[in-house]
């Protein structure tokens, strides 16, 4: 899922610099971790009473993390004045989509049986279950646009596509808030960092905040 | 109250699963599963026999903080939860809601150690003609212990079976010789900062208050409960007394109560001062009465993956006489 500041076109074949190595790295890592975490699980220390409310809130929580790191790119760039931030935006963003289309297929298997009345009955019915759907399919078509080819096809259009980040990532937290019963402190946690990520791009921000670090981008 | 209504599921030595045929049933349904989720998840690799302890590694006296529970004295049994396995006691007495030590599933089975449950005390007072205080060693000996194996299903959706060990309330609450004016029972648990230090952040206002009404409080399935699995109550499941009201969402059986209360008129409960419209006096589990957050219409087993039907009362429909007339979404 890439945000707004992407260029419409990028040099091809552009060699990868020791920064964006060393960011690949980390965050496939970081994006296999959960992978990791639940093949060790499953063959060691099991998924407690509830292996499915566990499962379905371990993917949940790592869907959310990941969608606030895709969007912590485009300010990390300016604050580091490093492209490469900007380019492992598609990794992470795929990896935040796996993530989440995990946490779905889990929620259908073993909530809902796959059973497609009783997911409209959910999304109608249960405001943290539309939030969640919404998010969900505001990211498909993200998913979908995110190869080069589409960003070629699609010009400005792909910006406005990728837009959707903005609402799926306040979709994202609050759903997670509205599941919670009572003692909200993580999912405000959430909820905070995504809302400072999106301040972060207001455009006041300009009036008082420093330029942004590579100037030529804009 | 000497009138013995028989339980509506006697169970036949013949539907007793053997305790080691249920076990190797949970590995199998946790495998088959387990591997599905893995299939899924595109983390394949898991060794199936692993997929099996849930939470194995339960401290050996189940107790939070350590400490051997009391083995208890059981003068009869009755088994009503229609002849379904038993919740192992690994997965019942470590996935709790017991606010006041944490609000995950899994913290109040860490945490509840610091609750001090002897000596302990229940104050009963109000529209009663004797009101006193009694404690926790007098009430286990105030009637024979009974082991009632119920199902107990939570308003998040997911149930357990349990046997709980305690007597009829009714045997208890008639001792302090409720008045006419006692059409309620309030119920409170402890708060004490000190033996709770994570109560602060439970998110509502403590103590943690219910109540039933007079009728439902003296309702035979009504269960002061001291114990689970033969012996006294874990900290984390509500120890030293709790209420078990079987046809009731869980958050009606209060834990670890400390003062009883007849009242003449709807005592306040928690979860309903937190939210109204989503939890009601009543809390009748009801498949068809909708909640904003959860379909009640089915309900997942602790240690199974896939959901069963929720029965009308929770499969108790003895209680059904209670609410005639009365609007089951209005009272929810």
């Amino acid at each position: 899922m890439k945000a707004a500041a992407a260029p419409a076109s990028r040099p091809q074949a552009r060699p990868a610099t020791p920064v964006l190595i060393a960011l690949r790295i980390a965050f496939w890592s970081l994006a296999l971790w959960p992978a990791a975490e639940l093949a060790w699980r499953l063959t060691h220390a099991g998924l407690g009473a509830n292996p499915v409310e566990f499962l379905e809130r371990y993917t949940g929580l790592w869907g959310l993390r990941l969608l606030l790191l895709t969007l912590a790119m485009t300010p990390l760039r300016e604050a580091f004045g490093r492209i490469e931030f900007v380019q492992v935006r598609r990794l992470l963003g795929l990896w935040t989509y796996a993530w989440v289309c995990t946490h779905f297929a889990i929620y259908l298997t073993f909530d809902l049986e796959w059973s497609p009345a009783q997911l409209a009955t959910e999304v109608i019915e249960r405001t943290y279950i539309t939030m969640g759907f919404a998010a969900w399919l505001l990211m498909l078509p993200m998913a979908i646009t995110s190869t080069q080819t589409w960003q070629r096809r699609l010009k400005r259009r792909w910006k406005q596509i990728h837009r959707a980040i903005y609402p799926a990532v306040l979709l994202g937290a609050v759903h997670f808030l509205w599941l919670v019963k009572s003692d909200h402190r993580e999912p405000l946690v959430y909820l905070g960092i995504a809302i400072v990520l999106l301040v972060l791009r207001m455009p006041f921000r300009r009036w008082w905040g420093p330029a942004p670090a590579s100037p030529a981008r804009r | 109250m000497l009138i013995r209504v028989p339980p509506p599921h006697p169970i036949r030595s013949s539907q007793i699963t053997s305790e080691r045929v249920y076990a190797d049933r949970r590995r199998l349904v946790a495998q088959l599963g387990l591997s599905a989720v893995a299939l899924l998840t595109g983390c394949g690799k898991s060794e199936p026999t692993a997929a099996a302890s849930p939470a194995a590694d339960v401290t050996k006296s189940g107790q939070a903080g350590g400490g051997a529970l009391a083995e208890l004295t059981i003068a009869r049994r009755s088994e009503q939860a229609g002849g379904e396995v038993v919740t192992p006691f690994s997965d019942s007495s470590t996935y709790n809601n017991y606010y006041e030590f944490g609000t995950s599933k899994d913290e109040p089975a860490r945490n509840a150690g610091t609750l001090r449950t002897r000596p302990w005390t229940v104050a009963v007072d109000g529209e009663c003609e004797a009101p006193g205080s009694i404690g926790i060693e007098d009430i286990l000996k105030l009637s024979a212990l009974e082991e009632r194996i119920y199902r107990f299903r939570c308003v998040e959706a997911w149930s357990m079976v349990v046997p709980w060990v305690g007597f009829a309330l009714g045997d208890f609450l008639a001792r302090f010789k409720p008045t006419s004016k006692a059409r309620y029972v309030a119920f409170e648990t402890l708060h004490d900062r000190e033996q709770m230090p994570l109560a602060r952040y439970a998110g509502f206002e403590l103590p943690y208050v219910e109540g039933l009404r007079i009728d439902e409080a003296m309702h035979p399935l009504t269960l002061l409960s001291v114990g689970m699995y033969g012996r006294a109550l874990p900290n984390q499941n509500g120890a030293p007394l709790r209420l078990i009201v079987p046809w009731k969402y869980g958050y009606k059986s209060i834990k670890s109560i400390m003062r009883v209360r007849f009242v003449e008129n709807e005592p306040p409960t928690t979860w309903k001062k937190l939210e109204a419209r989503e939890y009601g006096f009543y809390s009748n589990v009801n498949p068809d009465v909708s909640h904003p957050r959860w379909s009640q219409a089915t309900e997942r087993r602790l240690g199974e993956l896939f959901k069963h039907k929720t029965l009308l009362y929770n499969g108790y429909p003895e209680v059904a006489s209670l609410y005639a007339g009365m609007d089951p979404v209005k009272f929810h």
